[in-house]
């Protein structure tokens, strides 16, 4: 197993913070791992993009040029990503800042109101782990106790009261996502 | 086994030098290799193994501190990024010059002048051909990964001592800032002010002792017969090190008709073009050359005789690619592809310029 994702949105909205947790529920899972982010001068407000690769073999390149999932955030990263899926990937997005609505016909695309779920939860901040709730419904290539354990050695130790709220957050991601074209 | 974590590559030549014995680390912030000194500022390691760490002034003063700590036997590092390496250049030269182990960690962006802040792999002269005045050499490790930044700590260090020679881990942008899974290494005691004297004491400045003669260290020796003595002494090590310490990786190149030659990052993307190329039925292998000094020319030359041409990928303009084909000698096509300015090719236009440079041409 190999699976090639690009997670792209706004600075702040815990992109690479998602990233690295799902990249440390690989390492928990025994896979192989990277995880690129972008690096620019972005800052709050402003992308921010990572690529994760989880696989079974060694991994050659970090970098690369097309995704079997794109998880996609605000409507620069749907300009700039949507046509670097692989045909028969998986293309998942928050239609909250979304304008143009992807176009695609070859690929599988689901929806997740991540925005409004966080809100609901009381806690904006877990949007991100909404969002990697979803993807593990679209893809479970990590299992939930990976995810909890991938929590445990990213979160530092002050923060590991927030872990119970962060996996509620998944969870309601992993029961909310909606498919909107399967091919 | 190690300790198992998901870091990123500066942060693990921070880890890296705090668990093999250093005893200090000088440097001067710049991005993409800042994380290094948050590394180290955030573990307070003078806590725990008496490690010292100092931000200094500038890059000048850092390796100049460098060069003082290494003239007492102890085992310190510094780290920055390309524009901060050139400020150093005249330090480095000065630590070749006096014979000196340490360890210089060179994040590379993209250049030159202030240039930007992404990954390159400009620095490659820089680094193999000198960079600071003289007829000097670095031992020059290339990591591709994270675990790779990990282990060059220790063996440059090694290589350094070895040779008292400065060693310098030619890293980029990208592995500087990605984050793979890496085990660490297990913790090595600093070295004792006893045990430095026994191993460094014919040379090391770290106090002179009744029953020696005192040491010096320099680099200056105004007797052009015994300035040229000290310069045949440095070749010789040059030569050693080419004869003993060359190390590289070959991928799939027991059938390969071509061969992609291509060191840190770059390689990485090469490893997936060589994949790609195969299942386009194209006999593609890789040679990565670990050490870019001394550079595994025999084995170039080894495949050189059975295979069609070389592709040498680089993110610059073409500089490794001199010395492959210098390994190589004539008749083959040694050709280069390459990106600049911050930009990594990917694995698929890597293998379109192959076609286009080697195969179609």
């Amino acid at each position: 197993m190999t699976e090639e994702i690009i997670i792209a949105g706004f600075g702040g909205q815990g992109v690479l913070s998602m990233g690295k947790i799902l990249a440390y529920s690989g390492v928990m899972a025994n896979q192989e791992v990277t995880w690129f982010p972008s690096y620019g001068p972005e800052m709050r407000g402003g992308t921010a993009n990572v690529t994760v690769i989880l696989s079974d073999d060694r991994i050659s390149s970090p970098i690369i040029n097309e995704f079997d999932t794109a998880i996609i955030l605000n409507q620069q990263s749907m300009d700039k990503f949507e046509s670097m899926v692989k045909p028969g990937g998986v293309l998942i997005y928050d239609p909250n800042g979304i304008i143009h609505s992807p176009k695609r016909t070859d690929i599988n695309i689901y929806k997740i109101e991540g925005t409004l779920i966080a809100a609901e939860l009381g806690n904006v901040k877990t949007f991100n782990m909404v969002v990697l709730g979803a993807y593990l419904k679209a893809k479970p290539v990590v299992k939930m106790e990976s995810v909890e354990k991938g929590l445990e050695k990213s979160l530092p130790s002050r923060h590991h009261y927030m872990i119970p709220m962060n996996l509620e957050a998944v969870q309601k991601g992993y029961e909310s996502l909606e498919l909107v074209q399967v091919v | 086994m190690g300790e198992l974590r998901l870091m990123k590559g500066n942060e693990v030549i921070a880890e890296a030098a705090i668990r093999c014995g250093c005893d200090g680390y000088f440097g001067y912030p710049i991005t993409p290799q800042s994380e290094v000194m948050e590394t180290l500022m955030d573990r307070e390691p003078w806590n725990e193994t008496g490690m010292v760490v100092l931000q200094a002034e500038s890059e000048i003063a850092s390796i100049h501190m460098v060069y003082g700590a290494a003239a007492s036997g102890k085992k310190v590092l510094t780290s920055s990024s390309s524009p901060g390496i050139s400020l150093m250049a005249e330090g480095i030269s000065y630590i070749a010059g006096a014979e000196l182990p340490c360890l210089i960690v060179n994040v590379q962006r993209g250049g030159p002048g202030l240039g930007t802040i992404q990954p390159s792999q400009a620095d490659y002269f820089q680094s193999t051909k000198g960079g600071g005045h003289g007829d000097y050499r670095l031992i020059v490790l290339a990591p591709s990964s994270v675990q790779e930044m990990n282990d060059f700590v220790e063996l440059g260090f090694k290589l350094a001592f070895k040779y008292r020679n400065p060693a310098m881990i030619l890293s980029d942008g990208a592995i500087g800032q990605m984050m793979e899974k890496v085990v660490l290494a297990d913790y090595i005691p600093r070295m004792t002010t006893e045990e430095i004297d026994k191993k460094y004491g014919s040379w090391a400045t770290n106090g002179k002792k009744v029953n020696r003669q005192k040491n010096v260290i320099t680099s200056l020796e105004m007797d052009s017969l015994k300035m040229e003595v000290n310069n045949q002494r440095l070749q010789a090590k040059y030569a050693k090190m080419e004869e003993e310490e060359v190390l590289f990786e070959e991928i799939q190149c027991e059938d390969a008709e071509y061969i992609l030659v291509a060191f840190g990052s770059s390689s990485r993307v090469c490893q997936k073009s060589v994949d790609i190329a195969r299942e386009k039925g194209i006999k593609l292998g890789l040679l990565r050359p670990i050490t870019l000094f001394p550079f595994p020319k025999k084995p170039i030359a080894a495949l050189a005789k059975r295979v069609k041409g070389f592709l040498v990928v680089e993110m610059n303009a073409g500089q490794m690619v001199e010395d492959v084909q210098l390994a190589v000698g004539c008749g083959l096509p040694v050709k280069h592809y390459g990106r600049m300015g911050g930009i990594i090719p990917t694995p698929s236009e890597v293998v379109d310029a192959l076609e286009q440079k080697l195969i179609g041409g």
